[in-house]
């Protein structure tokens, strides 16, 4: 809602400056989104008559002008405007005058002639961007008069951001109505004047749907000039409200609207046949409108028809065919109260807001229809002339809206809002809403006016009264924290625990898009099926990810693009798959029937694996470094890293990741196809785990350190190159005598010395008894049966 | 015996010439050993009176002692003279890099998150979550938002393709997860005569198709609840103004709570915090007003509880959402929200 101030002081006048009251305004819920000047400050800019244009002598482009400003002798004043003409009225700045950008005429020589004062386009006032030429003004203007008042430039536009519920404050009267409420100034309302009514005919109107519109009043305007000329004054106010002049009949109806609230509709009346129908649209039924597109209704759109056809869409838009014309003579004009029920939703379905919808949707003052239709049919008289007939009104009161008396408690006031009211607070505040009221036992029982839709319940009415009692005067209580101590859970960790790990381990966080391009999902999910967005906002963010691994490599080639080439990152997000089991039960709080949406978190490594430095054999960072990340992350948990195809990923140097058993993820390094695809230099280690799985740690549990020494044996094995390490080292654990404490290989060798397709291993074996010192009977009988372990299960051989 | 002096000066004199152990031992063997000096003296003394013996053997020996307290001292500082050689040897550029690891660190909405839950913690308030693909009903409906409401046009939702009447979304605010906490906690507590207080805060990823550069089509929000028999508005503004002194560590900020509209609340409020650069006097980041718009709040409206099967007439309390990454913005003086989402490396280092 936007409008200019000096229209809303003719209103309601508080003694308050222009900024106390935007102030008021936002401070009690009428939010004033931006306040500015109808135009910037400049000085010394009048009213001017051209009376002569002349060639100037020394330049084609340029004109030398006799200027008449009001003074004894006209001004001469070179003029570059191709549109300058002798006659014309201008805003003409004189010497001295200071104009909107800092810029300060004065007396100059203009290509060897004297100029004494600059004639001034649109942009030059900072009225707007036209600077095709200078602004011509209207003939009548006064010669001499300063231009700001002539123009009524001072003056300021008030844009209102409101609120869905204050749909009675989209009308200067409703905005006047709560500045008098807030202010106590009075309100000077627009007359109400009733027109004498001069003609007879009057058109049956039928509510064949009184729930969509209880109340419709319809007036014959005969004989009207649908050419007049909008006057200078109404044309400025609608401008200035963000309204275009169209023709007089339209913006008196545009200006009543904006002045009461109460959108109208003007029908040529010689197309309408029959008596006018209000109804839910037919099956199948269409309709042209003044837009020129013919739209097929729902049975659930509101219908403006008459005996033969539709009219219109009622409260959203007008048709094609009755609409007005510049030759229409007879005018039928519609004021009506749509139910904001039978509105609401259905411009946003049509894509066809309008300000009479936007209104409609959030309620219209229904005791406003008549008073509305006086003052429309008033104006066009006034200015195209015609004669009125009377108001033709149909009305179902089963179906107006009835303001239900709402109760009050003044304890549950007190309550909600943390502040002492008493019964003689409220009813003061009250009784400056205008609200009406009774006094009950404990509190009131409040009859909103008709305009306030949004006052239903008893938290509505808290509401006001907070609102004129200012939230500013509610006491602000310091927090209280509970007096029991809140649970710490030992056995989990946090997801912040969990990203500090990644981050002590050179990981960045990144934050990347839910919804991906879907090649990458089919690139690196091998999703053909993906979950898609019906209005994603770009093509190539239009389906939910399955899979982090997409938005890291894209991160990848973002960096690299920008010459950052050693990249490790990380994100932790949401991943989004189509499930068909049931929800889980204990989950009842996160389920969405039909969707699994896994927290996950996932990192990409790729570039040097240690910083550019000087201490170490520089080397790219490579599936190892990341696989020791990724225990870091999971540790104390030990995970099973099975060797497993992925379709991101190099089926060579890839991973599932498994704990006790059941798959929580993914690591390795991006497949060949994609690094080529995807034109990456090096092929970068990516990682994928569920959260949840990594959450729960256990609590450590003490074993008996050992006072006795420990021995410490290496063997050294051959074996074939199948044999995973992990099996060989799972044997060692599972099988071995109880004295072997720890496991570690060290040694990974391939070359001359081992057979090729062949392998060498080499354990360190830590042995310890918690009881005794071992023997070196013992240790040897150990180190026998490890390597007996791995010869019968894997047909190693101790290197010689 | 005026020799003894003469003796000991040798000793100590040779001592001195030499520069290492090896040539010390030498030196020593010449005064000490089997054949040293003294030793012949010594041997001399079996030839004397037994009182000129024991007054000449006193005076050798503590000859002897002399030359053996010069030998230690003199072991002593070419011990010193070997270790500076090796310490001057072994000396290092330590201004040469350190080794490997540096850090990453957290994106910098991330750690405004965790500074908000842990500000939050510290009053008790247990951190909620839920999901993202939404139902309606969450989203909307339970939120005393229904189907028509013009609310809804406040909020440009993304719509998930499939068969759900009515469809499933992308949740366009943290609200919906009030409602799956609430009705979790009613189920929990459903056998016991008074229900625990609830306070929670739900931080997460949210939607709406927008894209700008104040606007980007995910971003976060950090929801607030705290319901109980006895939580008012005032609580709400007491918790909200602590919170922003206590997040921004400046005791000077001050809060504006203004009447405003959520389908969700009743009473509601937009809160301005002054603003952090100016401190209210007025500049380009509030737009002059010496405002920042930083929170939507208000009392949980009836309907809202109904829905999750809490009595309003027992248990009241408040709600607030606020936008972490415009918080993050202001607290770190970052002026385009693309950059959160570009992962872009050079911006995110500066946030170790």
């Amino acid at each position: 809602m936007k409008f200019p101030e000096s229209w809303l002081r003719t209103l309601v006048d508080p003694k308050l400056s222009t900024k106390e009251l935007a102030t008021t305004l936002t401070m009690a819920g009428i939010e004033v989104e931006t306040l500015e000047p109808v135009a910037p400050p400049f000085t010394k800019v009048v009213v001017a008559k051209v009376l002569e244009v002349a060639k100037h002598p020394n330049a084609d482009k340029l004109t030398l002008c006799q200027v008449d400003v009001g003074e004894a002798r006209p001004l001469s004043i070179v003029c570059g405007a191709p549109n300058v003409k002798a006659g014309m009225k201008v805003p003409c700045a004189l010497v001295g005058a200071e104009l909107a950008g800092g810029m300060k005429i004065k007396q100059a020589k203009v290509r060897g002639t004297e100029s004494n004062g600059m004639l001034c386009s649109a942009r030059e006032l900072g009225l707007s961007d036209d600077h095709s030429g200078i602004l011509a003004l209207s003939d009548d203007a006064a010669i001499g008069e300063d231009f700001r008042k002539h123009a009524h430039l001072d003056d300021h536009l008030f844009t209102l951001k409101l609120t869905p519920n204050r749909g009675d404050c989209l009308s200067l009267l409703g905005i006047a109505r709560e500045v008098s409420h807030l202010t106590g100034a009075a309100l000077c309302e627009p007359e109400n004047r009733s027109v004498r009514n001069e003609i007879d005919g009057v058109r049956a109107i039928r509510l064949a749907n009184p729930e969509g519109c209880p109340r419709y009043c319809g007036r014959i305007i005969r004989g009207v000039n649908a050419r007049a000329a909008t006057p200078a004054w109404m044309i400025e106010r609608l401008e200035r409200a963000g309204l275009r002049s169209i023709s007089a009949i339209v913006d008196v109806t545009n200006y009543v609207m904006l002045e009461i609230g109460q959108p109208l509709h003007a029908f040529d009346d010689a197309r309408l046949e029959g008596a006018v129908i209000v109804r839910w649209a037919k099956p199948g039924e269409k309709l042209v409108l003044i837009n020129g597109k013919e739209h097929l209704l729902e049975p659930d759109i509101l219908m403006i028809a008459d005996e033969r056809k539709a009219l219109a869409l009622a409260g959203i838009m007008g048709g094609l065919e009755s609409e007005i014309s510049l030759d229409t003579t007879d005018v039928f004009l519609e004021a009506a109260f749509f139910s904001p029920g039978a509105i609401a939703g259905r411009p946003r379905r049509l894509n066809m807001t309008s300000d009479a919808s936007y209104r409609f949707e959030r309620g219209v003052d229904p005791d406003v229809t008549v008073r509305a239709m006086e003052r429309a049919t008033e104006l066009i008289v006034e200015l195209c002339g015609g004669r009125a007939g009377p108001i033709g009104e149909a009305r179902d009161v089963a179906h107006l809206p009835a303001r239900k008396p709402v109760t009050l408690r003044t304890s549950r006031a007190a309550k909600i809002l943390g502040v002492r009211l008493g019964d003689e607070d409220i009813a003061r505040i009250l009784g400056q809403l205008a609200f009406s009221f009774e006094r009950q036992a404990d509190g009131f029982s409040v009859k909103p006016p008709s305009y306030r839709f949004d006052i239903e319940i008893e938290e509505d009415l808290v509401e006001e009264v907070a609102r004129v009692h200012g939230y500013d005067n509610i006491p602000t209580r310091p927090p209280t924290a509970v007096t029991e101590l809140l649970p710490q859970p030992e056995e989990q960790r946090t997801l912040w625990q969990l990203k500090h790990i990644l981050c002590d381990r050179e990981y960045f966080e990144v934050i990347n898009y839910s919804f991906v391009d879907r090649a990458w999902e089919a690139d690196f999910a091998g999703n053909a099926d993906p979950i898609l967005l019906e209005n994603p906002i770009a093509e190539q963010m239009g389906v939910m990810r399955s899979t982090l691994i997409g938005g890291l490599v894209a991160t990848l080639r973002y960096n690299l693009a920008r010459k950052v080439d050693r990249v490790r990152v990380f994100e932790s997000g949401r991943a989004f798959l189509r499930t068909s089991a049931a929800p889980d039960e204990r989950r009842s709080d996160q389920a969405v029937k039909g969707y699994d949406q896994p927290r996950r978190i996932a990192g990409l490594a790729c570039g040097l694996a240690l910083e550019e430095q000087w201490g170490e054999k520089a080397r790219a960072v490579d599936f190892f470094d990341v696989k020791g990340d990724v225990e870091a992350l999971i540790a104390p948990q030990r995970p099973e890293f099975v060797k497993a195809a992925h379709p991101a990923l190099h089926p060579g140097r890839s991973a599932r990741i498994e704990l006790a058993g059941k798959p929580v993820g993914w690591i390795g390094e991006v497949h060949p196809r994609w690094q080529q695809q995807y034109e990456l230099p090096t092929p970068p280690v990516v990682f994928e785990l569920d959260l949840e799985p990594l959450i729960s740690v256990g609590l450590p549990q003490y074993k008996e350190v050992s006072r006795f020494p420990s021995v410490v044996r290496d063997l050294a094995i051959v074996v074939d190159e199948t044999a995973p390490a992990r099996a060989l080292l799972g044997a060692l654990f599972a099988e071995g005598p109880p004295i072997v404490q720890d496991v570690k290989l060290f040694d990974l060798y391939r070359g001359p010395g081992v057979e090729k397709g062949r392998k060498s291993l080499a354990f360190r074996v830590v042995m310890q008894d918690t009881a005794r010192t071992l023997t070196d009977a013992e240790v040897d009988a150990a180190m026998a049966r490890l390597t007996e372990i791995l010869a019968s299960r894997y047909g190693a051989k101790l290197r010689s | 015996m005026q020799d003894l002096d003469k003796i000991v000066a040798e000793a100590a004199a040779a001592f001195d010439a030499v520069n290492d152990a090896a040539a010390l031992e030498q030196a020593k063997a010449r005064y000490l050993g089997k054949q040293g000096a003294l030793t012949e003296l010594l041997k001399g003394l079996g030839k004397l009176a037994p009182d000129a013996r024991r007054d000449a053997g006193a005076r050798i020996n503590a000859a002897k002692d002399r030359i053996e307290a010069a030998l230690a001292e003199r072991r002593q500082a070419l011990a010193r003279t070997r270790l500076d050689a090796r310490l001057a040897e072994e000396s290092l550029d330590v201004t040469l890099p350190g080794r490997g690891l540096a850090r990453g660190g957290l994106h910098p909405a991330s750690r405004t998150l965790e500074r908000i839950e842990r500000l939050f913690r510290s009053i008790g308030f247990d951190v909620a979550d839920g999901p993202e693909i939404e139902t309606d009903f969450h989203n909307f409906t339970a939120l005393n938002t229904p189907e028509d409401h013009p609310a809804r046009s406040m909020h440009d939702t993304f719509y998930v393709k499939g068969d759900a009447v009515p469809p499933l979304l992308l949740r366009t605010h943290t609200s919906p997860i009030q409602i799956r906490y609430m009705q979790a906690h009613v189920a929990r507590h459903k056998n016991s005569p008074t229900m625990p207080e609830i306070r929670i805060i739900a931080p997460g990823r949210v939607y709406r198709v927008d894209s700008d550069a104040t606007h980007s089509p995910m971003f976060h929000q950090v929801e607030g609840l705290w319901i109980g028999e006895d939580v008012s508005f005032a609580d709400l503004k007491g918790v909200l103004t602590d919170f922003l002194q206590k997040f921004y560590e400046d005791d000077t900020v001050r809060t504006r709570f203004r009447p405003s509209f959520f389908p969700f609340t009743e009473p509601s409020a937009e809160v301005d915090m002054t603003c952090v650069f100016c401190h209210g006097a007025g500049c380009r980041v509030c737009s002059q007003t010496g405002w920042l718009e930083v929170a939507g709040s208000g009392q949980v409206h009836p309907n809202v509880l109904r829905h999750c099967d809490v009595d309003p007439e027992r248990y009241i309390g408040f709600a607030f959402g606020m936008g972490p990454d415009r918080m993050t913005m202001l607290r770190y003086g970052i002026n385009d929200l693309r950059l959160f989402y570009e992962g872009d490396l050079r911006f995110l280092q500066q946030f170790i």
